[in-house]
């Protein structure tokens, strides 16, 4: 099978703690912390989008691609976020990299899953040989009604992966899906906010869809959970990816570094795929990596990855995802967070 | 002639910071030119912008036009970039009591303004204090 032959994360320098969200609302902050492992979030700056943060994920894949632009075939950018409702991301996108205008390009929409499921796209692709390279790239700026738990973890980020055939840093040997109706969070049209289905996100959601796509990936690999150096879930909040990894049977060495959820918040269609761009950054060649995504409506994407020698050559050429984590955040506080979300409506 | 005609024009400067280099003398400019203000010759060659810089000097704008208001106040100023020529644009992602010149910068593609909430977003470059 084909692979990832370049990767790139991107996140906004803005943050929000838990503590100032909670203290608006008159909400107990400790519950937060402990309870779903969430410490502060990412906030998009007020120009920037979905679009934009792809861009900036995109061209750190291709610094660490090293390939002409023109070559890529085709641009997926999965998100529930889309700047416009008509008028795709992709099209600004790969006309911002340089792919244009040969490419093939569609925006994707499953919740959290879209950003897998391109990729997802692009693997197969490669795999049926119809192109050289595909880029594929979860994003949001995902937003929370104020006051609603998801207000606590609705953030902002992107990651772009390249597949191709050759010079792979990252092997897919095996990928999984697993769907069902199941109506546990959802936004119609002309809608600002999303509505979730409360307790019912947890069990028949999200711990029965990984727990079933992982148990199937695991088992057609013939492979066990020991036999991973890294574990990527998506992470809604910090305790869920957790605790459905111990049940699999995975442990929390496995799982750490693929876990931004507490430092970055929810970034919906880049959460897991940015805990994939985490671990790509400190993997070495011969480990393997495990990941399954999740997206509310609901499904989850599973990929085994198989990291190659290549990748000790490409993971400096570009910030890592750390960087964009750890240095010169700026802390908001409620007001400015609520002006740059457009959560004030203003006069006419 | 509409504005959104008017961006669409401009997309290879706006998202790729393509210029023109001269044949004749070296001279790099942006927006590229028909004929080069250095040296008059008239062939030019392709090429994008170093994507890092330094501010050379800023003006901050608090009484800002309708369609910046929300982000005043704000910074516009003038980016050295290494090895390439000098650019104006936003500086973002900075308070501007913390902007400095000399400071060092990259450009990253940003929304640069919108035309109403039901027009088309104009994207492009800004450049923002480096990580
Ligand atoms: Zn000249």
């Amino acid at each position: 099978m084909a692979g990832i032959v370049g990767y790139g994360a991107y996140a906004p320098r803005y943050r929000i703690k838990v503590e100032e969200i909670a203290k608006v609302w008159g909400a107990d902050a400790p519950s937060y912390k402990r309870g779903l492992k969430l410490v502060e979030k990412s906030v998009p700056a007020p120009d920037q989008d979905v679009i934009t943060m792809s861009v900036e994920a995109s061209r750190n894949a291709l610094r660490r691609a090293r390939i002409d632009p023109a070559d890529i075939g085709a641009v997926y950018v999965g998100s529930e976020s889309h700047p416009y409702a008509v008028k795709p991301s992709g099209t600004v996108v790969g006309e911002a990299i340089g792919a244009t205008p040969n490419i093939h390009c569609a925006d994707l929409e499953f919740a959290c899953k879209a950003g897998s499921e391109g990729m997802f796209i692009a693997l197969s692709l490669i795999d049926a040989g119809k192109m050289e390279y595909a880029l594929a790239i979860g994003a949001d700026t995902s937003q929370g009604a104020p006051g609603d738990a998801l207000e606590y973890s609705a953030a902002a980020g992107a990651a772009a992966f390249i597949f191709g055939a050759k010079n792979t840093v990252a092997d897919v040997e095996h990928t999984f899906s697993f769907m069902t109706d199941t109506p546990d969070f959802w936004r119609r049209e002309y809608m600002y906010y999303p509505r979730h289905a409360g307790r019912f996100t947890g069990v028949p959601a999200y711990f029965k869809h990984v727990t079933g796509c992982a148990t199937a990936i695991l088992d057609m690999a013939g492979m066990k959970p020991e036999d991973f150096d890294y574990a990527v879930f998506h992470q809604p909040n910090g305790k869920f990816p957790l605790t459905v990894g111990k049940k699999l049977g995975f442990t929390d060495k496995q799982m750490e570094p693929g876990l931004l959820c507490p430092r970055l918040g929810n970034t919906y269609s880049g959460s897991s795929p940015m805990g994939l761009t985490a671990v790509l950054d400190i993997a070495k060649p011969g480990q393997s990596v495990f990941m399954c995504s999740y997206g509310s409506g609901a499904g989850s994407d599973g990929f085994i990855f198989r990291i190659t020698d290549h990748i000790t050559g490409v993971q400096d050429l570009a910030l890592k995802t750390t960087d964009y984590l750890d240095k010169n955040q700026v802390y908001l506080e409620y007001g400015a967070y609520a002006k740059y979300r457009k959560k004030i409506r203003l006069g006419e | 002639m509409s504005t959104s005609a008017r961006y669409w024009r401009e997309i290879p400067q706006r998202y790729r910071y393509e210029a023109s280099k001269c044949k004749g003398c070296g001279a790099v400019w942006f927006p590229p030119r028909l004929i080069c203000s250095a040296c008059g010759k008239k062939e030019f060659e392709d090429v994008v912008l170093p994507g890092t810089g330094k501010v050379k000097t800023f003006t901050v704008i608090r009484v800002a036009p309708s369609e910046f208001s929300d982000e005043a106040p704000y910074a516009i100023g003038i980016v050295d970039l290494d090895g390439g020529p000098a650019i104006q644009c936003q500086i973002a992602d900075c308070a501007p009591e913390d902007l400095k010149t000399g400071m060092a910068v990259k450009i990253e593609f940003r929304k640069v303004k919108q035309e109403g909430e039901a027009g088309i977003i104009n994207y492009g470059f800004k450049a923002v204090p480096v990580l």
